[in-house]
């Protein structure tokens, strides 16, 4: 596969790699995907009092799109808001690292997993 | 990328060896006669060097000049015999029995078949890579006019019961054929096993776009052309033979049959040694295929808990080949981990070594060392591995 060197240094150097406390009432996680499809990402983001991400978390199953995708995404949600952070998309993803259109679904699990890592720390501040 | 391409893929393809090319070379600017144009010199020459090949092909597989028929390469060759049955025996039988773990080539024409009326057969393999021959006993009926199964496969490298598959067909009184890719150059095979047999040029260092098709010489095996013009190849396969090409095939057959037990004694010890850096190096890490009845230049590992493509990222110089989904366009993992019942997670994660004539201990130190490495380091970014788990 031939990828742009931007997901090769990702890949390389991957920012963030790492795990949060799940019991933390201000992280929220999610893990997505399935390993019989070959990708599985596992978010995690921590807000702050100012209600941005203050530090955000992944670990990745995968080929290098799916690597590189979410080690981006940690580096993108940090000090944004909840909102700000649900408006990133996969397109974004996928052109900033110019990944080919068969890695695209990579990106869109990226995506995913910031939407359910926000909505696991929602459901823990409604309790 | 400064460092230095290794290359560990020979199941895809090899090198042309220079010993091959030099052979090939007069073939094409200075002896290029048509091989057909027998009326003059210059047709004389070029007939005199693929018929010599010819006999350098036969030899290797222990046939006889007469019974083998170039080709494009193997595709064609397991093209030609399984539809070449099919439309010549179609009125004895119309089932065609194959298996789970052959190339696509086998299991894409024998679908193609399937839409036209054939009823085929796909057996499955034992957990080990080798066909299930009670099973091949049991599909067989009166129907039944071909049996296409490989002789090693090309994922795995495991090597399959040729001669307990050729009794079974000779006392059913089925066409056997066998695609022999994998094998011819690497272990000794006997093509008068099997009724049809098919040769690859450049799996044995020799060119790309040549191969031929073993025909066992007998009033049973007749086949249908595919290709239809000159009447080449005792009619069944037209076209003007590509000189150059059929002397490299030769020379490449030559040189397999003479240097074949040095190069299997010295790939067996290159074998051992990776496969035991890597099973005793890794947690975790296992051999895909029988442990024994395999050839020694293909090893196909998993590892749990990381995925195939992620590590080939890690050593861009090295130039080997993955199961996983994500090397290939369909985005399904390989038919054959699946056949051997292989868990998808364990499939994405496999890596095939494929070591060969110019393989150096060097290279298999390295890139053992590597993988080990990069596994590791996968693994500590990876959600669902858990040491000792």
């Amino acid at each position: 596969m031939k990828y742009s060197k931007k997901v090769m240094d990702l890949y390389a150097n991957p920012q963030n790699v790492g795990s949060l406390d799940e019991e933390d009432v201000d992280v929220g996680t999610s893990v997505v995907g399935a390993p019989s499809c070959g990708d599985v990402i596992k978010f995690q983001i921590k807000v702050g009092k100012d209600g941005k991400i203050a530090d955000a978390k992944f670990k990745t199953f995968g080929c290098g799109a799916a690597i590189a995708s979410s080690a981006l995404m940690t580096d993108w949600v940090r000090g944004k808001t909840l909102d700000q952070a649900k408006e990133i998309k996969n397109q974004e993803v996928t052109e900033y690292l110019s990944l080919p259109p068969v890695k695209a679904h990579c990106s869109v699990l990226a995506e995913k997993a910031i939407a359910k890592a926000i909505e696991n720390y929602m459901s823990k501040r409604k309790r | 990328m400064t460092e230095k391409l290794i290359y560990m893929d020979y199941q895809a393809t090899t090198p042309c060896d220079r010993r091959v090319l030099e052979a090939m070379l007069p073939y094409f600017c200075k002896d290029f006669g048509n091989p057909g144009s027998t009326s003059h010199i210059l047709g004389e020459r070029a007939e005199e060097a693929v018929e010599k090949a010819r006999a350098q092909v036969a030899n290797l597989i222990k046939a006889t000049a007469d019974e083998i028929v170039f080709t494009s390469g193997a595709t064609e060759s397991n093209n030609l015999a399984i539809q070449g049955v099919a439309r010549s025996r179609w009125e004895k039988g119309n089932r065609i029995i194959t298996s789970a773990i052959e190339h696509k080539c086998v299991l894409e024409s024998c679908y193609a078949l399937k839409k036209e009326g054939f009823d085929v057969v796909i057996l499955p393999v034992l957990k080990n890579g080798v066909v299930d021959v009670e099973m091949l006993k049991k599909s067989i009926n009166d129907r039944t006019i071909l049996v296409s199964l490989m002789a090693v496969n090309n994922e795995i490298g495991v090597i399959q019961p040729l001669d307990e598959i050729s009794a079974v067909c000779r006392e059913r009184g089925v066409l056997f054929h066998s695609d022999a890719a994998q094998a011819v150059g690497k272990i000794n095979i006997d093509a008068s096993m099997a009724d049809l047999m098919s040769v690859s040029g450049h799996k044995i260092y020799g060119p790309k776009g040549i191969g031929a098709l073993y025909v066992r010489k007998s009033q049973q095996v007749k086949l249908s052309p595919l290709f239809f013009g000159g009447g080449q190849e005792r009619k069944l396969r037209s076209g003007t033979l590509p000189t150059p090409l059929c002397v490299g095939l030769g020379m490449a057959c030559e040189i397999s049959g003479l240097e074949m037990t040095r190069e299997s004694e010295m790939l067996t010890e290159y074998k051992n040694y990776f496969m035991g850096k890597i099973l005793n190096g890794l947690e975790d890490a296992y051999l895909n295929g029988d442990r024994e009845l395999r050839i020694p230049g293909c090893l196909n590992f998993s590892f749990r808990g990381i995925e195939g493509e992620g590590i080939m990222l890690g050593m861009r110089n090295v130039c080997l080949s993955s199961g996983s989904a994500c090397t290939s366009a369909s985005l399904e993992p390989s038919h054959v981990l699946n056949a051997i019942s292989i868990d998808d997670e364990l499939a994405h994660s496999s890596l095939r070594i494929g070591l060969g004539r110019f393989t150096t201990f060097e290279e298999v130190d390295y890139v053992s060392s590597k993988i080990i490495e990069i596994v590791n380091r996968l693994r500590e970014m990876s959600p669902i591995w858990t040491k000792g788990g």
